[in-house]
């Protein structure tokens, strides 16, 4: 078989079993738009905005665990896409972006839509490639496609000059079974020694935490870390991005931990004198004031990339490794000791996590005659029986989403944790839909987040994905505004929402359905009638509390046990009982 | 505490860029870095020197092995080491200053290699701990230029950095 690299590209997509590809064509890549033209196994999804071409295709690879593949042009079209791709690669979500270049000739010579592409992504990809011959493209896709869905998975750019897809010539076509590079091998079993020391000191702890991120999540070991969590007995925090890997309805469950988590999570790891951190990288919004860090425990962690162990937070037993292959060595080590485990403390242990479960850390105002962001959560769970694929934006109502939707499935939440971008819920919720056309998307958002990447809802129309936006509408950037609040005596400089438009026209205007709610008891209703429509979008524009701020909250520099609750509240830790 | 990190590296377009983007973006101090070919034309060896903390230098290493086109790397901080530089000096002579520089760098092991009616250019290799002690001990005022090419290194014994 003989072809173009325009072709090639796309023989190699088709090889890869790519089922969407999520672009914006432009002069650099019209030799492979021509080449996507002539067959129908890829399908590309034309976006409305580069920026979210990354973010639809970040979470057709958060949901399906395969790589979600973009195609942009060069110069602008390349720049952005940028913020996708950092969003990627803060959450390790495996993605191969085809970048087009300008020919290879003009390389360097500022000519028109020229961008630095490989240089400006090298520090936001887990590794980027420039193609120089037709010759390479196929190994380096498949080099790209590697990379980015093994180990720590990540983001990979390749870059294209337009010269390489043209349509002569055409070389003999084969794409690579496998690959294997020299400098690249991710260590995926656990070291043994390692292993049993790990084994030996959770089974002696007296007050174990399990503290487990999203790693677990992208090893699919899910099903692992519910069977090990339940054998040993211990209570289990997840991260943002980890929420779904344990069921949150499962009484182990303590909630989330960080800024934002429980009290009961956040007390549990403060006084804790064992935790086993599986597949989470000690994040700052989950550490609080590192100096002040989980005093009391010694720490096992378990993580594929090395890089992430003993970065921020000193570790006793550290695990290199896959965290399904790790936790499977580790069973049977523990089944063979679980008689060891000192019941008594353990006993004692959720005792005291009890007392403070008992503080109900996430009640509110339920009799509120506004509505609050809280109970459209709450009741979005109930109407979608918990089984529903949620996006969300960034701040307030990315945080109430995490604290009051209980996600009893991984690949369920997706989310920008750790770049934190706005604009990310709507193209994300249109990439999740499109990958599971039968399970129903909801994306949780804000009226600041939803107008970064609002031209979205026409890519919506166009591919009829049926995808519910609850509009939590508040008019302030709410999380700028909770902070401009607690830390700079309420001026809210800049963060009031002004000149709003009118959603629901605005929603009609783009061929969905719009209904905007302004009372509590509009909201189940109109969950009911959004989720009833099942071929159509709906946005709720649900006009909220402005004054509501997301509670507990560890404020910058202070400690797990040091949270601001919504209710002041007066319980000493009585460490006699562990 | 000064480490000497040497990497094979696979030899690429752009990955020098990613060691020394690694520096800036993660804030890591780079006191010299110097690169070339190996005697296998698809390798490149670096050499690099840093210095930072135990805590500092493990992530160093760490996120250095994470870049995909290092194969290898070895911190000499660790093993049994040989370290040398290269240097050359040029220096302004008079007549009644030739002899006693040229005295200086035979007690340094340098060689003159090149001499015209006013200066000399001086080679010598060493660590870099003796280079320092060279210039310090030559009159600050007579030294033209300065080129040094940064620390190298290679392991005692059998052992050895490659594939």
């Amino acid at each position: 078989m003989e072809l173009s690299g325009g072709q090639i590209v796309v023989q190699c997509l088709k090889d890869e079993g790519v089922e969407f590809i999520f672009g914006y064509p432009g002069g650099a890549v019209l030799h492979l738009y021509d080449a996507l033209f002539h067959q129908d196994d890829v399908k590309h999804i034309l976006v409305r905005h580069e920026q979210a071409a990354t973010h639809a295709a970040d979470a057709y690879a958060r949901v399906t665990g395969k790589a979600g593949v973009v195609l942009v042009t060069s110069g602008p079209g390349a720049t952005n896409a940028v913020t996708g791709i950092a969003t990627a690669y803060m959450d390790s979500i495996p993605m191969v972006i085809i970048s087009g270049q300008v020919p290879s000739s003009v390389i360097g010579s500022d000519a028109f839509q020229e961008v630095d592409m490989v240089g400006i992504t090298r520090p936001c990809v887990k590794h980027n490639f420039l193609v120089k011959d037709v010759h390479e493209i196929a190994e380096i896709m498949k080099k790209a496609f590697h990379v980015a869905t093994t180990g720590r998975p990540g983001p990979v750019v390749v870059d294209i000059p337009k010269d390489i897809t043209a349509p002569e010539p055409k070389i003999p076509y084969h794409y690579p079974q496998s690959v294997v590079m020299r400098s690249y091998n991710p260590v995926l079993r656990g070291h043994s020694g390692q292993i049993k020391k790990a084994v030996d000191l959770l089974l002696t702890a007296q007050r174990p935490m399990i503290y487990a991120g999203g790693g677990v999540i992208s090893s699919n070991a899910s099903n692992e870390l519910t069977k090990f969590t339940q054998i040993l007995g211990f209570p289990l925090t997840n991260t943002l991005m980890g929420l779904g890997s344990y069921p949150a309805t499962n009484k182990q469950f303590v909630g989330m931990l960080g800024m934002h988590g429980t009290y009961e999570a956040n007390m549990a790891m403060h006084e804790s004198d064992v935790i086993i951190a599986i597949g989470a990288r000690f994040d700052d919004r989950v550490t609080g004031k590192l100096e002040l860090f989980c005093p009391y425990a010694k720490i096992i962690h378990i993580d594929v990339d090395p890089a992430s162990i003993a970065k921020t937070v000193k570790v006793e037993i550290p695990i290199v490794g896959d965290v399904k292959i790790v936790l499977n060595e580790m069973m049977p080590l523990i089944q063979q000791n679980l008689d060891t485990i000192n019941t008594d403390a353990l006993d004692k242990w959720w005792q005291q996590i009890n007392t403070w479960r008992a503080v109900n850390c996430l009640e509110y105002d339920r009799d509120s005659e506004i509505i609050k962001p809280q109970y459209v959560i709450e009741q979005l769970y109930e109407v979608t029986n918990g089984d529903a694929i949620i996006t969300s934006d960034v701040g307030q109502h990315q945080m109430f989403a995490s604290q009051y939707y209980h996600f009893d499935k991984p690949r369920r939440w997706v989310n920008s944790g750790g770049l934190g971008t706005m604009g990310f819920g709507l193209p994300a919720a249109i990439g999740a839909k499109l990958a599971f056309p039968d399970t129903e998307v909801a994306c949780v958002t804000g009226e600041a987040s939803i107008q970064m990447c609002i031209q979205e809802l026409s890519t919506a129309s166009q591919y009829n994905t049926p995808i519910k936006i609850i509009n939590l509408n508040n008019r302030y950037m709410g999380m700028v505004r909770q902070w401009q609040e607690f830390s700079y005596e309420s001026r809210y400089s800049n963060s009031y929402m002004h000149a709003l438009p009118d959603f629901v026209k605005l929603a009609e205007a783009y061929g969905h359905v719009g209904i905007k709610i302004e009372h509590p008891e509009e909201v189940r209703p109109a969950l009911e009638k959004a989720f009833a429509l099942k071929d159509r979008s709906v946005f709720l524009d649900i006009i909220t509390d402005k004054t509501e701020n997301v509670y507990p909250m560890i404020e910058s520099g202070k400690a797990h046990n040091d949270m601001k609750l919504r209710v002041a509240i007066d319980t000493p830790i009585n460490r006699e009982l562990a | 505490m000064r480490h000497i990190i040497a990497i094979l590296i696979e030899n690429e377009a752009g990955a020098l860029s990613r060691v020394a983007g690694l520096f800036t973006a993660r804030g890591y101090n780079i006191e010299s870095l110097t690169v070339a070919v190996t005697e296998d034309s698809t390798l490149s060896r670096m050499t690099l020197v840093t210095r930072g903390s135990d805590e500092i230098v493990e992530q160093i290493t760490k996120q250095l092995n994470k870049l995909i086109d290092v194969v290898k790397l070895i911190d000499f901080a660790e093993t049994s080491h040989i370290e040398r530089e290269l240097m050359m000096l040029k220096i302004k002579t008079r007549l009644d200053t030739r002899e006693e520089i040229k005295r200086t760098a035979d007690i340094f092991r340098g060689k003159i290699i090149d001499v015209t009616p006013t200066t000399y250019v001086i080679e010598m290799t060493g660590t870099s701990d003796k280079l320092d002690a060279f210039i310090a001990a030559i009159d600050e005022d007579s030294i033209i230029e300065v080129v040094r090419s940064g620390a190298t290194g290679i392991s005692r014994g059998e052992k050895g950095l490659h594939l």
